[in-house]
């Protein structure tokens, strides 16, 4: 099953991450690119500060300056993995370095 | 063990001699549905993961076999016979949702899967462990687990496992169809754990049958026991394909002599009769030998958790009241391991009674003590109940009659609330008790 993982950031953490963070997620985008599971690797956001939302409600458009849901973790980035089934799933979402910054959400695609 | 009841037991019924073929049919097809529902749910979604389509393939085979079995008579392979209508009724579904994505996929694999078993009917593998896992499985939630097992695996209906598990049957129902969805969407595997899985996801599993018993043993709807005998039963098929898992056979020991005392738990007129008073030669002693046998394989392999320790605890209360041993001390310390293990306030009650029965009612009430202020505790009708005896015990007769009517209060059984009455009776006129 193809998923699509998205990577939520707590940003006061992040801020507060070690260097070897990038090294961890060097590692872990060479494991996965090796482990035959149609790695797709994503790629990272700026902080939510940076985010702009738009709603359309009849001819008006709304735009506000900051993210969708205003929550401590934040949509940092994502990555697609093609495996077995869930549990596969699970194990890649807590091998990935974000994981302990925040949370990856797991979700399946649409069968073609 | 072997599971007491399976689909390979089946002999085929002989033929009926009067005009009475409809209702014997009709029982051979309840019983074949009781045996093999499970088996076949859990063979038929093994590789589709739709619970839900291979419920409503067998459940329009169980039709057909309602309306058939009476006029042609009951086949000798009654599963095969269900599968190969599953399997045409699967292919019409097929091609009615060949339009939903997704859905032809499941069902051509749905199909194929009948296509092996209807060549070796003999042969259906028994994948209901890998169903048990798939519905206790961590991606789903906790309050379906249970019932979303008792379903699939014993294919109890949403109406009766509310009724189980009080809930609304409108509730329960949507939860479930909830929970088999995501199974599917979400891809939750059907499989047995890897060893180092194993404790996580065995946890709920074991969880999920002990709760089933749980309710089987305390509610008081007639469909109760029949949830019991279903936990057993469930318990039996794990530890039968599990045997090395410790923990499997010591909930199945912890049911067996909850079981083994059903019979002597109320008076012939409905009373509730405490442990210490009732009569032994009710209890069931090959349940209690078969409880006996399956604790001691048990911790012969390994180290004690929670369910062998609660086995435990019930082997030393059967020694006692069977064989006058002294073992209210080894009750002590098997509740202190528990307690390290489970940090519940209920074993930390459980374990101040017992205590009271070693050193007297001061050394349980000061036990009692931290529980005081656990909100956890404040609406446990139990609590109050073991706090008003050790109080009566202890003297304190106006503390006990706090207590013991906060417990009447508290109780939803008809019998317990008489036994409270009784003891707050008791307590007015002291003479009398």
């Amino acid at each position: 099953m193809r998923y699509m993982m998205l990577i939520h950031h707590d940003e006061a953490a992040l801020a507060k991450a070690p260097p070897s963070l990038w090294g961890d997620y060097a590692a872990f985008n060479e494991a996965a690119n090796k482990a035959g599971i149609s790695y797709q690797p994503g790629d990272r956001l700026q902080p939510s500060a940076a985010a702009s939302t738009v709603r359309v409600a009849g001819d008006k458009t709304a735009v506000l300056d900051g993210p969708y849901a205003d929550t401590k973790e934040q949509l940092a980035g994502y990555f697609m993995i093609d495996v077995a089934d869930l549990d596969q799933a699970i194990a890649w979402a807590a091998r990935c370095p974000s994981a302990r910054y925040g949370a990856i959400e797991i979700r399946p695609f649409f069968a073609a | 063990m072997a599971p007491s009841r399976s689909a390979r037991s089946l002999r085929p019924e002989a033929p009926a001699a009067t005009g009475d073929g409809a209702s014997e049919a009709g029982r051979a097809a309840e019983r074949v549905a009781r045996e093999s529902f499970g088996r076949l749910v859990a063979f038929l979604a093994v590789r589709t993961r739709d619970v839900a389509g291979a419920e409503d393939a067998l459940a329009e085979a169980f039709a057909a076999a309602l309306r058939q079995w009476p006029r042609s008579g009951v086949p000798e392979n009654r599963a095969a016979w269900l599968l190969s209508v599953a399997r045409r009724r699967g292919a019409d579904m097929a091609r009615r949702r060949a339009v939903e994505a997704g859905g032809a996929g499941r069902l051509a694999l749905m199909a194929d899967e009948l296509k092996t078993a209807a060549l070796s009917p003999e042969a259906i593998p028994d994948r209901r462990l890998a169903l048990m896992f798939a519905c206790a499985h961590p991606a789903i939630e906790p309050g379906a687990r249970a019932p979303l097992i008792l379903q699939t695996v014993l294919g109890l209906t949403a109406a009766g496992i509310a009724a189980a598990f009080l809930a609304p049957p409108g509730a329960m129902s949507q939860r479930l169809v909830r929970a088999k969805n995501r199974i599917r969407d979400a891809g939750i595997p059907f499989r047995i754990p890897e060893r180092e899985e194993l404790p996580e996801r065995l946890g709920a599993v074991l969880e999920a049958i002990y709760a089933a018993y749980a309710r089987g043993w305390g509610a008081l709807d007639e469909d109760a026991p029949r949830l019991a005998e279903e936990a057993i039963w469930l318990g039996q098929v794990l530890v039968g394909l599990l045997p090395d898992e410790p923990e499997a056979k010591g909930m199945l020991a912890l049911m067996l002599y909850a079981e083994a005392r059903r019979g002597a738990r109320r008076t012939g007129d409905g009373a509730f009769v405490p442990l210490e008073a009732q009569d032994v030669t009710l209890w069931d002693r090959d349940a209690l030998a078969a409880a006996e046998r399956l604790l001691s394989e048990a911790s012969a392999a390994g180290p004690s958790g929670r369910y062998q320790i609660e086995a435990a605890i019930q082997s030393a209360h059967v020694a006692r009241r069977l064989g006058g041993a002294a073992t209210w001390p080894a009750i002590v310390a098997l509740y202190d391991h528990l307690q390290a293990l489970t940090r519940s306030p209920v074993v930390a009650l459980n374990r101040a009674v017992a205590l009271a029965e070693t050193e007297g009612p001061r050394a349980g009430l000061a036990a009692l003590e931290p529980l005081d202020a656990d909100e956890r505790l404040a609406a446990y009708q139990p609590y109050w109940a073991a706090r008003g005896a050790l109080l009566a015990r202890a003297g304190r007769r106006a503390e006990a009659r706090e207590a013991l009517t906060l417990a009447l209060g508290l109780a939803d059984d008809p019998a317990v609330r008489a036994y409270l009455r009784a003891r707050l009776e008791a307590l007015a006129n002291p003479s009398a008790d």
